[in-house]
């Protein structure tokens, strides 16, 4: 008995895992595809990696995506960080409204953060750019690093901070030494989440950039109307083999750690 | 990097000034109380969110109750009723009542409402039923590999989402490899695509994993002495399921529920790839409003209108979760 079901359990969470990897498997495959055609396979080829790298727009697109990630995981770690340690400490009505505020975006759908920040760069008569999708990103990641930290927060012993004052350390060094390191693994959790969330962005970036300056996302979308070319099946399958190797290697290190 | 930076030189300016004030403030509580006073640490992100989350909320409900020379009109909640109402307008000054009677009520914008929430409604629905088995299983004492099964939910998210829904389509297109595979078995091409399944189906695939995620988490918060506790006392493993593991697991459920039902109403681009824009989502609808009719105004409303079902039914939700324990992804 104990064995079939076993056996189901496993059956079953095969078939999920398959659902969820047999568009990405395909994907891959037609990266290497030499033809241009999504149905038929005409020979193994690396043409679309080549064109890759000789392609502007998709290296401009690149850059852009992944500075603004960088840039935008960096900033709101660091906001994110301070205001969980500050909203931590307030009394509870504040809290309270702090937290509301905290989760009202992650509530909001998408497209209407991006529409009603779209508004506000439009009303500010700020022209959108570059900085404007890097701002819009900042505020989409800031609460998913708040909620990844106040929870360690929250699980941490309260006296620990005091009994560090009382035992002469100055506030800053009691933070530094302290708090940060109590929370350090919900930090780097916020920061990896506000990375990947950055990262993968389409709908917030789309309405919150110019046409000039595509990341990725939108750059593929306006590519969707013309027909896609292989070449992001190439840089996509990349990209994922990229940050699978970064998973491996930060486990390993967890894992030593 | 330099043609990236187009801000006015105020911007620059006010944001100089709330470090500045950020700094002094700090300074300022060492000075006086030897501790800086903690939940000032949230100053930044107080101003942070005034400008960025509460302003551009004020600015949705403005645009939504004005017209486009800014007077105070409520036509915008009108057109989304019946968006008719100015043609018929115009019509009653040129050729009287009568023939104005007979524009019937226009109900695009309604109707695109309906079908968004009956969708997102299949698709949580389906999420429900395929995700809790999984969520169930993973968190199985016996299968030792929870961990790495989260690793390999959370793995396809990393190719990017437009590229998987493209993805689909070469899997589900006449001439693709399901309709390959079909035909070598001599059942002949099937329409796959361009229909209420095909959205449906790449709906469901995107949101599955947020509706895994949080089930698991409370599932695996559960302690397993409870289930022994259960058989000791004579339950039988469907019974304790039923009785003592899904009860407990409401808080995740309810999660999921939200992270997937949420941003399934106004799914956007995968009507559009998978369904061929034949069926029109509201997210698509807000989109067109602004970037193609470019009527901010009823774009505002619309989004207006999609905020407030959406607070209606997170504070419906809250009840059936009032400790809010269900945890987001994290």
């Amino acid at each position: 008995m104990s064995k079939v079901s076993q056996f189901f359990k496993r059956f079953y969470l095969g078939l999920v895992l398959f659902f969820l990897y047999i568009p990405i498997v395909v994907l891959i495959i037609q990266s290497f595809n030499a033809g241009k055609s999504r149905a038929k396979w005409e020979g193994f080829s690396f043409t679309w990696y080549e064109q890759l790298f000789h392609n502007t727009s998709i290296m401009n697109a690149l850059w852009v995506t992944v500075s603004v990630a960088v840039l935008a995981t960096i900033v709101s770690t660091i906001i994110g960080t301070l205001a969980a340690i500050g909203i931590h400490a307030m009394k509870k009505r504040p809290q309270a409204v702090m937290m509301t505020l905290t989760n009202l975006p992650n509530t909001m759908p998408d497209i209407v953060t991006g529409v009603s920040l779209m508004l506000l760069f439009i009303f500010a008569n700020i022209p959108r750019s570059y900085t404007t999708m890097l701002l819009a990103h900042i505020s989409f990641d800031i609460p998913y690093v708040i909620l990844s930290v106040l929870p360690k927060l929250k699980q941490m012993n309260r006296h620990t901070y005091e009994a560090a004052l009382d035992l002469g350390a100055t506030p800053h060094y009691a933070l530094l030494h302290v708090l940060i390191p109590e929370c350090r693994q919900g930090i780097v959790t916020g920061a990896l989440l506000a990375f990947t969330l950055s990262l993968d962005d389409f709908t917030i970036s789309y309405f919150t950039t110019s046409p000039n300056v595509q990341n990725l996302s939108t750059l593929i979308y306006s590519a969707t109307k013309l027909g896609i070319s292989p070449t992001y099946y190439a840089l996509s399958s990349l990209m994922f083999v990229v940050l699978l190797v970064l998973l491996l290697v930060v486990n390993k290190r967890t894992k030593e750690a | 990097m330099r043609q990236y930076m187009t801000l006015p030189w105020w911007s620059w300016l006010l944001m100089g000034l709330g470090l500045a004030l950020f700094i002094a403030l700090v300074a300022l509580s060492i000075r006086r109380n030897r501790g800086i006073k903690r939940s000032l640490f949230a100053t930044p992100y107080v101003l942070w969110i005034i400008i960025f989350t509460v302003l551009p909320c004020l600015l949705i409900a403005y645009y939504s109750l004005t017209d486009a020379s800014g007077n105070l009109t409520l036509d915008n909640f009108r057109t989304f009723w019946d968006s008719n109402h100015i043609m018929r307008e115009q019509l009653r000054g040129v050729a009287g009542d009568e023939i104005a009677a007979t524009v019937v009520r226009g109900s695009v914008n309604v109707d695109t409402l309906v079908y968004s929430l009956w969708m997102a409604f299949l698709c949580t629905a389906i999420c429900l039923l395929l995700g809790y088995p999984a969520a169930l299983f993973m968190a199985d004492r016996n299968m030792k590999l929870g961990a790495t099964l989260v690793v390999l939910f959370i793995i396809p998210m990393w190719m990017n989402f437009l590229l998987r829904t493209i993805a689909w389509m070469s899997l589900l297109e006449d001439s693709g490899l399901i309709n390959s595979l079909l035909r070598s078995l001599g059942l002949g091409p099937v329409q796959l695509m361009y229909n209420q399944q095909a959205v449906l189906l790449g709906m469901v695939y995107n949101f599955l994993p947020f509706m895994v995620f949080p089930i698991y988490t409370s599932l695996n918060k559960l302690d397993p002495k409870l289930g022994e506790a259960a058989a000791d006392l004579g339950c039988n493993p469907w019974r304790t399921l039923y009785k003592v593991t899904m009860p407990l697991s409401v808080p995740g459920v309810i999660s999921g529920i939200t992270m997937v039902f949420m941003p399934s109403v106004t799914t956007f681009f995968i009507p559009r790839v998978l369904g061929g824009g034949n069926t029109q989502m509201f997210g698509d609808l807000i989109e067109s409003t602004f970037l193609f009719s470019g009527d901010w105004n009823l774009g505002s409303a619309l989004s207006l209108i999609m905020m407030v079902l959406i607070l209606i039914s997170l504070s419906i939700l809250r009840k059936a979760d009032p400790n809010g324990e269900g945890g987001g992804i994290a």
